[in-house]
């Protein structure tokens, strides 16, 4: 082989160093070509294997704009730092600014994978510092069960989806997508929207099912049902699959205690917390399922666990739709005409708004009705002096609302503790140690959505 | 925003209102002025406005009900063991029913007002103690009341008992210009992003913390974005030939 030609005027001609003996004229070599900086980190790679790579926040496996620092020795990564704060919208400021009804708005934007839970979260804390937890219909709590289930199934296959994507199976990414459609597809027959629902409201929700929804969605159900099964064949039994992720990651339960990891990662370590149970909201005491754990606290028992976390919220799905026959055609708000908000949803020639009989109604027939609705919706309800924590159980883990009200027609104060947000905490506890590959299973297996990291 | 005068204005208007029957304090955190939300007949003169002291829940008497007077108990007497002096460390406790009946409804809540410098120890004695074992800490948020005079900067601390299925709130103030409170993630670690976020939203100092940086916010950013001060911005945008003005701008009610 020919000596490499090189047109720069300093270039050295001669050929490079032979072997490990000639390093001193590898760094002259490149000193030679006086390319800056390059000169120390030259000098500082050779005789030391250890370099600071980092990965993000563009890299596609890291569910978004996660960045992660890491240092590596080898194959081995002896440090590893997560960096947040690249999809940071100041969320929680923007909504001190707006209504208390138009906060669900924007909190459904928070964890945009699994948005009716910060909507239920913060709908629940504001009806509690409104003082009427126990005036919400049932059906409505019925319908935010239904909708919150329907989303847990659709969260985790994400999860499940593109964990499997990130290891380069293809396939399970694509009957994962396949089977959340299903279920976006219901999402978007109650809500209108496939994501940022804005449905469930203080008091309530939005507007009732549509008609014949029960039906559409047991035969989603079965559909679901049927790509959780392919879902399971194609990973829990999968040889390469489980040598990838079996013992990968593994955070124990004093570990997961110390860095207030809930949710999945939590109950990997055989600890059955789930606030459904612990602390139950919407009428969960009265669903019967069970909170399923393992004791391998590693990347392939939360596989596993989310798995059958799905099938436990199908059978709570179907025991919503059940209830949903029973309460056909009760109310979906509170009573309180102060509170409840007075449009009349419907679907008009534009996918959807308010109905043009209710509209008639108060714009020819009841000047009081009209005065109503224009001040709950421009002004907004008043919520009494004080603060409230409402917790929900999210697929991550416990999200927390903490909102506070100054009397006013705005939250005071609105805050989320997104379970995504603790849960990177671990990243270096889990990582470090491991090899490089096993930081992408790592970080998938925590499931963060950086939308509610960074809100 | 409604037109607020901070200051003196709060003692003259506080005392004007009285305190819950039992409750010794009343915490007047703001008092607005303004045309909208009259609670009672209100000024119908048309000159001077609504005058609305702004309180926060009174101190609670006792008994507070369900497992608070218990767990309260307890925190005093291991706070004593410990040597702290207990009438020091708990500056008030709040039970908010939430429009409950009793204590026993679930929506109850308790808060737990902790001078700061006593702060670390009613954490360590909340989690170790078997009766208390408040093992989960869900993180810290903090609440800027530019006009609770002295106590301007809260920060709250929800922590959870998942051996006895409890919740309940820690809060704790500092004035604006000694943000400080002591970090409690010798106690529990996982605060460690969450009074990272504190700060940074904030500018309340944890001290003691093992890197209290910036966390959502660029490194050099200048201010504490979610200060009331700390005005929200936003441009004016035009849709449908109608232009909508930046949200802080447009009138509001309260």
């Amino acid at each position: 082989m020919s000596a490499p030609t090189d047109h720069r005027p300093h270039a050295p001609h001669a050929t490079r160093p032979a072997g490990n003996e000639d390093m001193a004229s590898t760094v002259r070599a490149f000193e030679a070509y006086g390319d800056g900086d390059w000169d120390d980190i030259a000098r500082e790679a050779i005789g030391e294997e250890r370099i600071v790579v980092n990965m993000g926040p563009q890299h596609p496996s890291t569910h978004g704009v996660l960045r992660l620092m890491l240092e590596i020795d080898g194959e081995t990564v002896t440090e590893a730092r997560a960096g947040i704060g690249y999809l940071h919208t100041g969320i929680e400021k923007n909504m001190e600014f707006r209504t208390w009804t138009q906060g669900t708005t924007f909190c459904t934007r928070m964890d945009y994978v699994a948005p009716l839970f910060q909507e239920a979260a913060y709908c629940l804390a504001v009806e509690k510092l409104l003082g009427i937890t126990d005036d919400v219909p049932e059906r409505a709590s019925v319908i935010r069960v239904l909708m919150m289930e329907l989303n847990r199934i659709a969260s985790h296959l994400v999860c499940l989806g593109t964990g499997g994507n990130e290891m380069g199976a293809t396939t399970v990414m694509t009957i994962g997508f396949t089977a959340r459609e299903e279920i976006l597809r219901l999402f978007e027959a109650v809500t209108g929207l496939r994501m940022n629902h804005a449905y469930i409201r203080p008091g309530g929700v939005a507007v009732d099912v549509p008609e014949g929804f029960t039906t559409q969605a047991r035969a989603a159900l079965t559909n679901v049902r049927g790509y959780l099964k392919q879902l399971s064949d194609l990973m829990l039994a999968n040889p390469i699959f489980k040598a990838r992720l079996t013992g990968v990651g593994v955070l124990n339960l004093s570990g997961c205690m110390a860095l207030a990891m809930t949710g999945p990662v939590l109950r990997s370590t055989g600890l059955p917390y789930d606030v459904r149970k612990d602390n139950p909201y919407c009428g969960y005491e009265t669903y019967d399922f069970d909170v399923p754990t393992s004791k391998g606290a590693d990347c392939y028992d939360r596989v596993v666990l989310r798995v059958e976390e799905c099938y436990q919220s199908l059978k709570i799905v179907e025991q919503a739709l059940e209830r949903l026959d029973r309460t056909e055609g009760e109310p979906v708000m509170v009573a309180d005409k102060k509170i409840a908000w007075p449009a009349q949803l419907a679907v008009g020639g534009d996918g959807q708004g308010n109905s043009l009989e209710h509209i008639k109604k108060i714009m020819g027939t009841s000047m009081e009705a009209l005065i109503h609705h224009f001040k709950l919706v421009t002004e907004g309800f008043r919520v009494p002096v004080g603060q409230a924590w409402q917790t929900v159980e999210h697929p991550r883990g416990e999200l927390g609302v903490h909102v506070v009200s100054d009397g006013g027609t705005r939250p005071y104060r609105a805050h989320f503790r997104d379970p995504s947000f603790n849960n990177l905490q671990g990243v270096s506890v889990m990582c470090e140690g491991g090899q490089v590959a096993d930081v992408v299973v790592a970080v998938a297996s925590l499931d963060p959505v950086l939308g509610g990291v960074d809100r | 925003m409604s037109d607020v005068t901070p200051g003196g204005d709060q003692k003259a208007v506080a005392e004007t209102v009285q305190p819950p029957e039992g409750a010794s304090t009343l915490e007047i955190v703001e008092v607005k002025r303004g045309m909208f939300g009259a609670d009672g007949p209100g000024d119908t003169s048309g000159y001077g406005g609504l005058v609305t002291p702004v309180a926060m829940p009174a101190a609670s008497p006792r008994p507070y009900g369900s497992w608070f007077d218990q767990v309260v108990d307890v925190l005093t007497e291991v706070l004593t063991e410990a040597g702290v002096p207990p009438e020091a460390a708990i500056e008030k406790v709040v039970v908010d029913l939430h429009g409950a009946d009793s204590a026993e409804a679930q929506q109850a809540e308790l808060t737990i007002d902790v001078a700061r410098e006593h702060l670390v120890a009613v954490c360590q004695a909340l989690r170790d103690d078997q009766d208390l074992r408040f093992e989960l800490s869900l993180g810290v948020s903090g609440v800027h009341f530019p006009h609770d005079t002295g106590r301007e900067l809260h920060a709250v601390y929800h922590l959870a008992s998942i051996t006895h299925s409890r919740r309940l709130r820690l809060e704790v103030a500092a004035p604006d210009d000694d943000p400080h409170i002591p970090s409690t993630t010798s106690v529990y670690p996982s605060n460690d992003w969450h009074e990272r976020e504190t700060f940074d939203f904030f500018g309340i100092v944890f001290d003691g913390h093992p890197a209290l940086t910036r966390i959502e916010m660029p490194d050099d950013w200048v201010g504490h974005p979610q200060r009331k001060d700390y005005p929200l911005g936003g441009i004016p945008v035009e849709y449908k030939g109608a232009t909508v003005p930046p949200p802080d701008t447009r009138r509001s009610y309260s």
